[in-house]
């Protein structure tokens, strides 16, 4: 086709700089990442000359080792894990199956249904009042508080009904003569077939609830529960590294700095995400246009 | 007759109203909380018992002296970011959709996107350490010898709307390309042949082909773009944000936080949120007809 044909002069200098340009691009979507990369790996106080730019001078993990070993970190570690887990989990059965309900034809109160999501996109009550509902709920300082107000997403169900709508009738038509009711049907056959947009929300809300801070910020003053994103959010922003130190435990302090043991913990957080995306994203952009066409 | 259809599609609707349940509890329920806005609330009485004051949040905030700082960053940030930040994907696009090896713009996406899924507080971590004093940048600049002491960038107001916006950019290029590739990838590839044969070169065809073709998605994330305008990058902002930049960092959102759960005022806090949300509803609606009018595509 076109391709075949030669390249005149205009073309290749073109393609020249076009790919030359997207190197740069790439260079410095990366270069910052790799920074603190071998930061993290080199040896705290050596650290604080700076200069560090490619390599490490003085290659060291004890920054990690200090990471490994504080309780504090490695606490607010598992809450994050644990919550992602369970968020995602919840998220993406609690909003497929209301949207499954909703997509079904000749479902009685269907399009009051929706109508009264749709307002939700566009108006919301705010800061104060979501924590005022949240304290007479009882879910401050309560692990539950990061699972439940996050369990159901209008914009996600949009992009579930759009997948539902394609999946053939005959599928479900089938599955009632041989005597499943609407539960067996959803978990038993919509589910199995949606993979491709359940991959989609999860990695989407996954992604949300592993770097969500605020809801820690707000709604947690038991440090026990907070994720390390809250935790990492009162070294950084609020400069509170008397908190990082003491949780650094003796043995291995020497070398290790404050600094050094929050690069080392920005790095053991990441690493999950960017270890999962690659994988995961032939899903995402296909649910990603579902999503902003109709949305 | 529609009771028994009601019966027959009783799972469904269980399905139906748990979901119903929850809109009603975390969206429905704080909107009536809005109405404390209105009223003297403290924590002590309920929403139900507090006295009406009307309007006297909303004057309150117009005439506090932070009122034209909250403004003048919020709608400063929002619109450096939507004159800059709105293009730069879509140019982004046009020209990755350039590249011809097939191999070479998989990764070219896979390395652009992945700083969306980098959190904020990350991101904050990552800017601090290059703009400390002996961060790269000073390094850098310093062996140069464009500067002569290392600057406290965080520290110094005028720096701050720059390394908003910059980060800003950074972080969700990629990412918000990706919804213009898909756009481009649809377009007919005979579209591109007539013009070759009218003798268009790259340029052309991406300027008379290519950029047509996509202007309804365009028109579309404009309008969100619009709506989302006072949004000004909350979690962005609280990361980055000190006593030392106040000036040029205190947006609306912040100072909702800052008034509501850290001094508690909980009256006043909403109020100057619903201020918020009204004016960029009215955004929405200006920035729908608009488009409308401009090119017959419209989210509603």
């Amino acid at each position: 086709m076109l391709n075949i044909k030669r390249k005149t002069k205009g073309e290749a200098i073109f393609d020249l700089f076009n790919n030359f340009g997207m190197l740069l691009v790439c260079f410095a979507t990366l270069y910052p990442i790799w920074y603190v990369l071998v930061n993290a790996f080199n040896e705290g106080q050596d650290g604080m000359r700076g200069g560090i730019y490619w390599w490490p001078r003085v290659f060291s993990f004890e920054s990690f080792d200090a990471v490994f070993q504080s309780t504090g970190i490695m606490t607010a570690m598992g809450i994050t894990v644990a919550k992602t887990l369970l968020g995602t989990l919840l998220h993406v059965f609690f909003t497929a199956m209301v949207a499954y309900a909703f997509s079904r034809k000749g479902l009685i109160g269907g399009k009051i249904y929706m109508l009264f999501g749709t307002v939700t996109l566009f108006f919301g009550g705010g800061l104060i009042p979501t924590y005022l509902l949240m304290r007479d709920l009882h879910l401050l300082d309560n692990f539950m508080v990061y699972i439940i107000p996050a369990m159901f997403s209008f914009f996600d169900l949009i992009i579930f009904m759009t997948f539902f709508r394609e999946i053939p009738d005959g599928l479900e038509e089938a599955a009632k003569i041989d005597g499943a009711n609407d539960w067996l049907i959803f978990i038993k056959i919509v589910l199995p077939v949606s993979m491709p947009v359940i991959a989609t929300i999860a990695l989407f809300h996954g992604v949300y609830q592993w770097n969500d801070y605020f809801a820690g910020v707000i709604y947690m003053n038991n440090m026990d529960l907070q994720p390390i994103q809250t935790y990492l959010y009162r070294v950084v922003a609020q400069s509170s590294s008397s908190q990082m130190l003491a949780a650094i435990p003796g043995g291995i302090g020497k070398s290790v700095t404050t600094q050094s043991i929050k690069l080392a913990t920005m790095v053991v957080t990441t690493l999950p995400i960017v270890l999962v995306y690659p994988f995961l994203q032939k899903y995402f952009v296909k649910g990603m246009m579902i999503g902003s066409i109709k949305g | 007759m529609w009771f028994k259809k009601l019966y027959s599609q009783r799972h469904i609707q269980i399905m139906a109203l748990l979901g119903v349940a929850w809109i009603i509890i975390f969206n429905y329920i704080p909107m009536y909380g809005v109405i404390i806005a209105f009223k003297e609330f403290n924590i002590v009485r309920s929403i139900g018992e507090a006295p009406w004051v009307g309007f006297t949040h909303f004057l309150e905030f117009f005439k506090d002296e932070s009122f034209i700082d909250v403004m003048r960053n919020t709608l400063g940030i929002s619109l450096i970011k939507l004159v800059i930040g709105f293009p730069l994907p879509i140019i982004f696009a046009l020209f990755l959709n350039e590249v011809r090896s097939v191999l070479f713009k998989r990764t070219i996406q896979t390395i652009s996107y992945l700083p969306h899924f980098l959190s904020w507080v990350i991101l904050g971590g990552i800017l601090t350490t290059w703009l400390a004093d002996v961060g790269i940048i000073n390094n850098v600049l310093l062996a140069l010898h464009f500067i002569d002491e290392p600057i406290s960038y965080l520290a110094e107001p005028s720096y701050f709307w720059s390394i908003i916006i910059t980060s800003d950019i950074w972080k969700e290029l990629g990412w918000s390309a990706i919804i213009y590739l898909a756009a481009i990838s649809s377009v007919s590839p005979e579209l591109y042949e007539a013009a070759t044969i009218d003798g268009a070169g790259r340029f052309q065809k991406m300027w008379y082909v290519t950029l047509p073709s996509i202007k309804a998605t365009i028109s579309i994330l404009f309008i969100l773009a619009v709506s989302g305008v006072l949004n000004s990058n909350f979690d962005q902002v609280l990361v980055l944000r000190n006593s030392l930049n106040e000036s040029a960092s205190n947006v609306i959102d912040i100072y909702v936080y800052q008034t509501g759960m850290q001094q508690g005022r909980y009256s006043y806090s909403t109020a100057v949120g619903l201020f918020k949300s009204v004016i960029a509803l009215v955004l929405l609606l200006i920035a729908n007809r608009v488009t409308k009018k401009m090119n017959d595509t419209s989210l509603f």
